[in-house]
């Protein structure tokens, strides 16, 4: 029996509410397959499977709110335990996919060993489920006591008419705890370079003329494609920090997304050095509309390495962003603007694009990110190789 | 040594008192002094046992230092009132040296301050007899002094030495904190084998309040619910336990129900009680005039946190004497051990009441 859990969609979330099952038990489901909708603080979000098998038992009912980790479902394996090895492959899939999103049971342990509860009130949060981290204490100093853990069951108990949080302020409040996070805990260190794009826009308009309207490059394109292929030869930059740096062999990057109610969502586009520059054109036109209307897949939400956030046109010249933990990078983009520019002696208006990266220092120093921030630049001098 | 200018001394205000509060009230119950409910108590233990005596100094002719024991000379002769001479070494060795002879002596020492001076008697015989003899010599001795604060009788007579006491193995520390136990405690004391020492307090000597008629010898084993609460458990004893009633009784206005456990037996103290009233408010605040440094609430937070630490829902909290020689003005004397307010404040915050 495989256990289906709530996942972690990053590392501000605690809990989610299962909204519906699209499965029940009996149907057979594969790997990819979006089984539940689960209402985070970054709206609704599909939920996939990374088993194969049949349905066995639902464990949670919808409007249930559960931390993350609980197991909502039980899976029955398809294939009989005794052709297991055969199986070995999918299983270690499904570990090393949990590898990758630490983000979930170890932060919530973490915060609870530096909660401030009474020793009555973590007992009873224990014995009744109640996750110590979603209350505010009304103690002394701000302590959680009995009498706010037994509000919390009383809510927990009672039918679920609570009034639904805004999603924009929901949001406002994911971000404002994941960034809270980012700036106690990561030593950041900022690198910053100039980079002329005359070449890569004038390669984008050329490319253009042969492509439709719809079809149509975007500079950005160009920019995630330069950050993935420096990537690949300073790899450092891609993973996460948790007790030592984990490198991720896939190169997912977070493209921060600003929405028209505030806060931001930050969907990953999956592997973008493996894509060709018009495969992460039809990407990106799939999943901005998508993550402005809410609509994720869990893994969109959950798996991102690395994240870039770029300003687009008329905008602030420089952007020095925080690090979405536990990733140990984040690459900013400007607004590209025309400025004087000296190249050979000679005196020149290009169009500059300032880049940055804000990178851990636990995880890296000042000259790997160099080393990441001249391989892109030098990506973007030579369009017609990304 | 003589503490002259003591009020309890002056014979008008003493005729008073006897006239006022011997008086019978309603329901089978009497009000009386604090003062005169020792008084009793001692009377009934000489009357009851031939064995008893009472011995200290200025406990006969002169009445008592406090006047506890006025008349009881007249009453009872010179062979069972007696006045010692002025060195507490003496009086109490002797007081042993009686007890392991087959009577029931009961030693007053004038003010606990002064005990310090008998210390080794105490320490090195009355407790240990019984075990260096091992298991032959049995000390039946009874100590009653006067301690506390609240007369202005600064520095050197006011201390609150419970603590000091309640860490002798040997020794059984009691704390009469009420009326009942002033009346109660004195007559089981007696009963017991092994040595007791009982705290009495001197600004409870005018005190009155009501007792049943038949008050007599009380438990001296356990430690006692004075009011029942469910919202926080104020632990105290002695000069404490009617300023924390007070002080329940002020909170019960706010919505804020207090339990107050007395007590009185400091040694062996009675945990049982402690705990199952931690464990039912989940809050405990610990209440006592000795200074705070290593004084009995710090033994009592020791062990509510050794074992029932899942059931408390706030940092235990204390509340004990300003770690300073007692002060003699009255205010700062005031402000030198808790009062009603400081306990009523103290609550209030503990539950965060607004």
């Amino acid at each position: 029996m495989l256990e289906f859990k709530m996942p972690s969609l990053g590392a501000d979330m605690e809990a989610g509410t299962l909204c519906e099952w699209l499965v029940k038990p009996g149907d057979k489901v594969k790997r990819g397959d979006i089984i539940a909708t689960v209402d985070t603080q970054k709206g609704l979000i599909d939920i996939e499977v990374f088993d194969e098998g049949t349905i066995g038992e639902l464990v949670i009912k919808p409007d249930e709110k559960v931390p993350v980790g609980t197991i909502m479902a039980l899976i029955v394996p398809d294939k009989e335990p005794t052709v297991k090895k055969e199986e070995k492959a999918p299983v270690k899939k499904a570990e090393k996919k949990e590898e990758e999103k630490p983000t979930g049971e170890i932060p919530v342990t973490v915060i609870l060993q530096g909660i401030k509860a009474s020793p009555l009130a973590k007992r009873m949060a224990t014995e009744k489920g109640i996750d110590l981290t979603t209350l505010k204490g009304s103690g002394e100093g701000g302590a959680i006591t009995k009498a706010d853990v037994e509000n919390a069951i009383i809510e927990k108990m009672a039918p679920k008419e609570e009034k639904k949080v805004a999603a924009a302020e929901s949001i406002r409040m994911a971000v404002a705890a994941a960034m809270s996070k980012s700036n106690r805990e990561i030593p950041h260190y900022y690198l910053e370079t100039k980079v002329d794009m005359s070449k890569a826009l004038a390669w984008l308009s050329e490319a253009n003329k042969q492509r439709s309207v719809k079809q149509r490059l975007l500079p950005v394109v160009l920019l995630l494609k330069a950050v993935a292929k420096a990537l690949t030869e300073v790899p450092d930059l891609n993973g996460y920090w948790e007790n030592g740096l984990h490198k991720k062999p896939d190169i997912n990057i977070g493209f921060v997304i600003s929405l028209r109610a505030g806060g931001v969502m930050i969907p990953a586009i999956h592997n973008i050095d493996k894509k060709t520059i018009d495969e992460l054109m039809v990407s990106l036109n799939d999943i901005i509309p998508r993550a402005r209307a809410m609509k994720l897949r869990s893994s969109e939400l959950s798996e991102s390495t690395i994240t870039v956030t770029s300003l687009g046109e008329n905008n602030a010249e420089t952007v020095y962003g925080l690090i979405y933990p536990p990733q140990v990078a984040i690459v900013g983009f400007g607004s590209i603007t025309e400025q004087p520019w000296a190249e050979t002696g000679m005196l020149d208006v290009r169009p500059v694009l300032t880049a940055t990266l804000s990178a851990d220092h636990r995880a890296t120093d000042g000259a790997t990110g160099s080393r990441f921030l001249m391989a892109m630049k030098d990506y973007l001098q030579k369009p017609a190789e990304l | 040594m003589i503490l002259t200018n003591w009020p309890g001394n002056n014979k008008t205000a003493l005729c008073i008192t006897l006239a006022v509060f011997k008086k019978m009230t309603d329901n089978n119950t009497i009000k009386l002094t604090y003062r005169e409910a020792i008084k009793q108590a001692i009377r009934e233990a000489l009357q009851k046992d031939d064995r008893v005596f009472l011995m200290g100094e200025d406990v006969g002719r002169y009445g008592g230092a406090f006047a506890a024991t006025k008349g009881l000379l007249q009453e009872f002769g010179p062979e069972r009132i007696m006045d010692t001479p002025l060195s507490e070494s003496g009086f109490v060795g002797a007081g042993i040296g009686a007890a392991l002879g087959g009577m029931r002596p009961i030693v007053e020492v004038m003010t606990v301050n002064f005990s310090l001076l008998a210390m080794d008697q105490v320490v090195n015989n009355a407790a240990t007899l019984l075990h260096m003899s091992g298991g032959q010599l049995n000390v039946p001795l009874v100590i009653r002094m006067s301690c506390g604060i609240g007369r202005q009788l600064a520095a050197q007579h006011s201390h609150s030495w419970e603590p000091l006491y309640a860490h002798i193995a040997g020794l059984k520390v009691l704390s009469a904190g009420t009326h009942e136990d002033a009346r109660g405690m004195l007559l089981t004391a007696l009963q017991d084998p092994d040595p007791v020492i009982i705290f009495e307090y001197n600004f409870l000597l005018n005190k009155e309040a009501e007792i049943p008629a038949n008050a007599g010898a009380v438990n001296i084993t356990k430690a006692k619910i004075r009011r029942e609460g469910k919202d926080i458990s104020i632990i105290t004893y002695g000069a404490g336990v009617y300023k924390a009633l007070d002080a329940a009784k002020e909170l019960s206005i706010l919505g804020i129900d207090a339990e107050v456990i007395d007590l009185r037996v400091l040694r062996p103290l009675d945990a049982a009680t402690i705990f199952n009233s931690v464990k039912k408010t989940h809050r405990a605040l610990l209440v006592e005039e000795a200074w705070s440094s290593v004084n009995v609430s710090s033994e009592i937070s020791a062990r509510i946190t050794e074992n029932i630490f899942y059931d408390l829902d706030a940092p235990v909290q204390r509340l004990g004497g300003v770690e300073v020689p007692v002060p003699y003005p009255k205010h700062l004397e005031d402000a030198s051990v808790p009062q009603q307010t400081d306990i009523i404040n103290k609550v209030k915050k503990m539950l965060q009441h607004a």
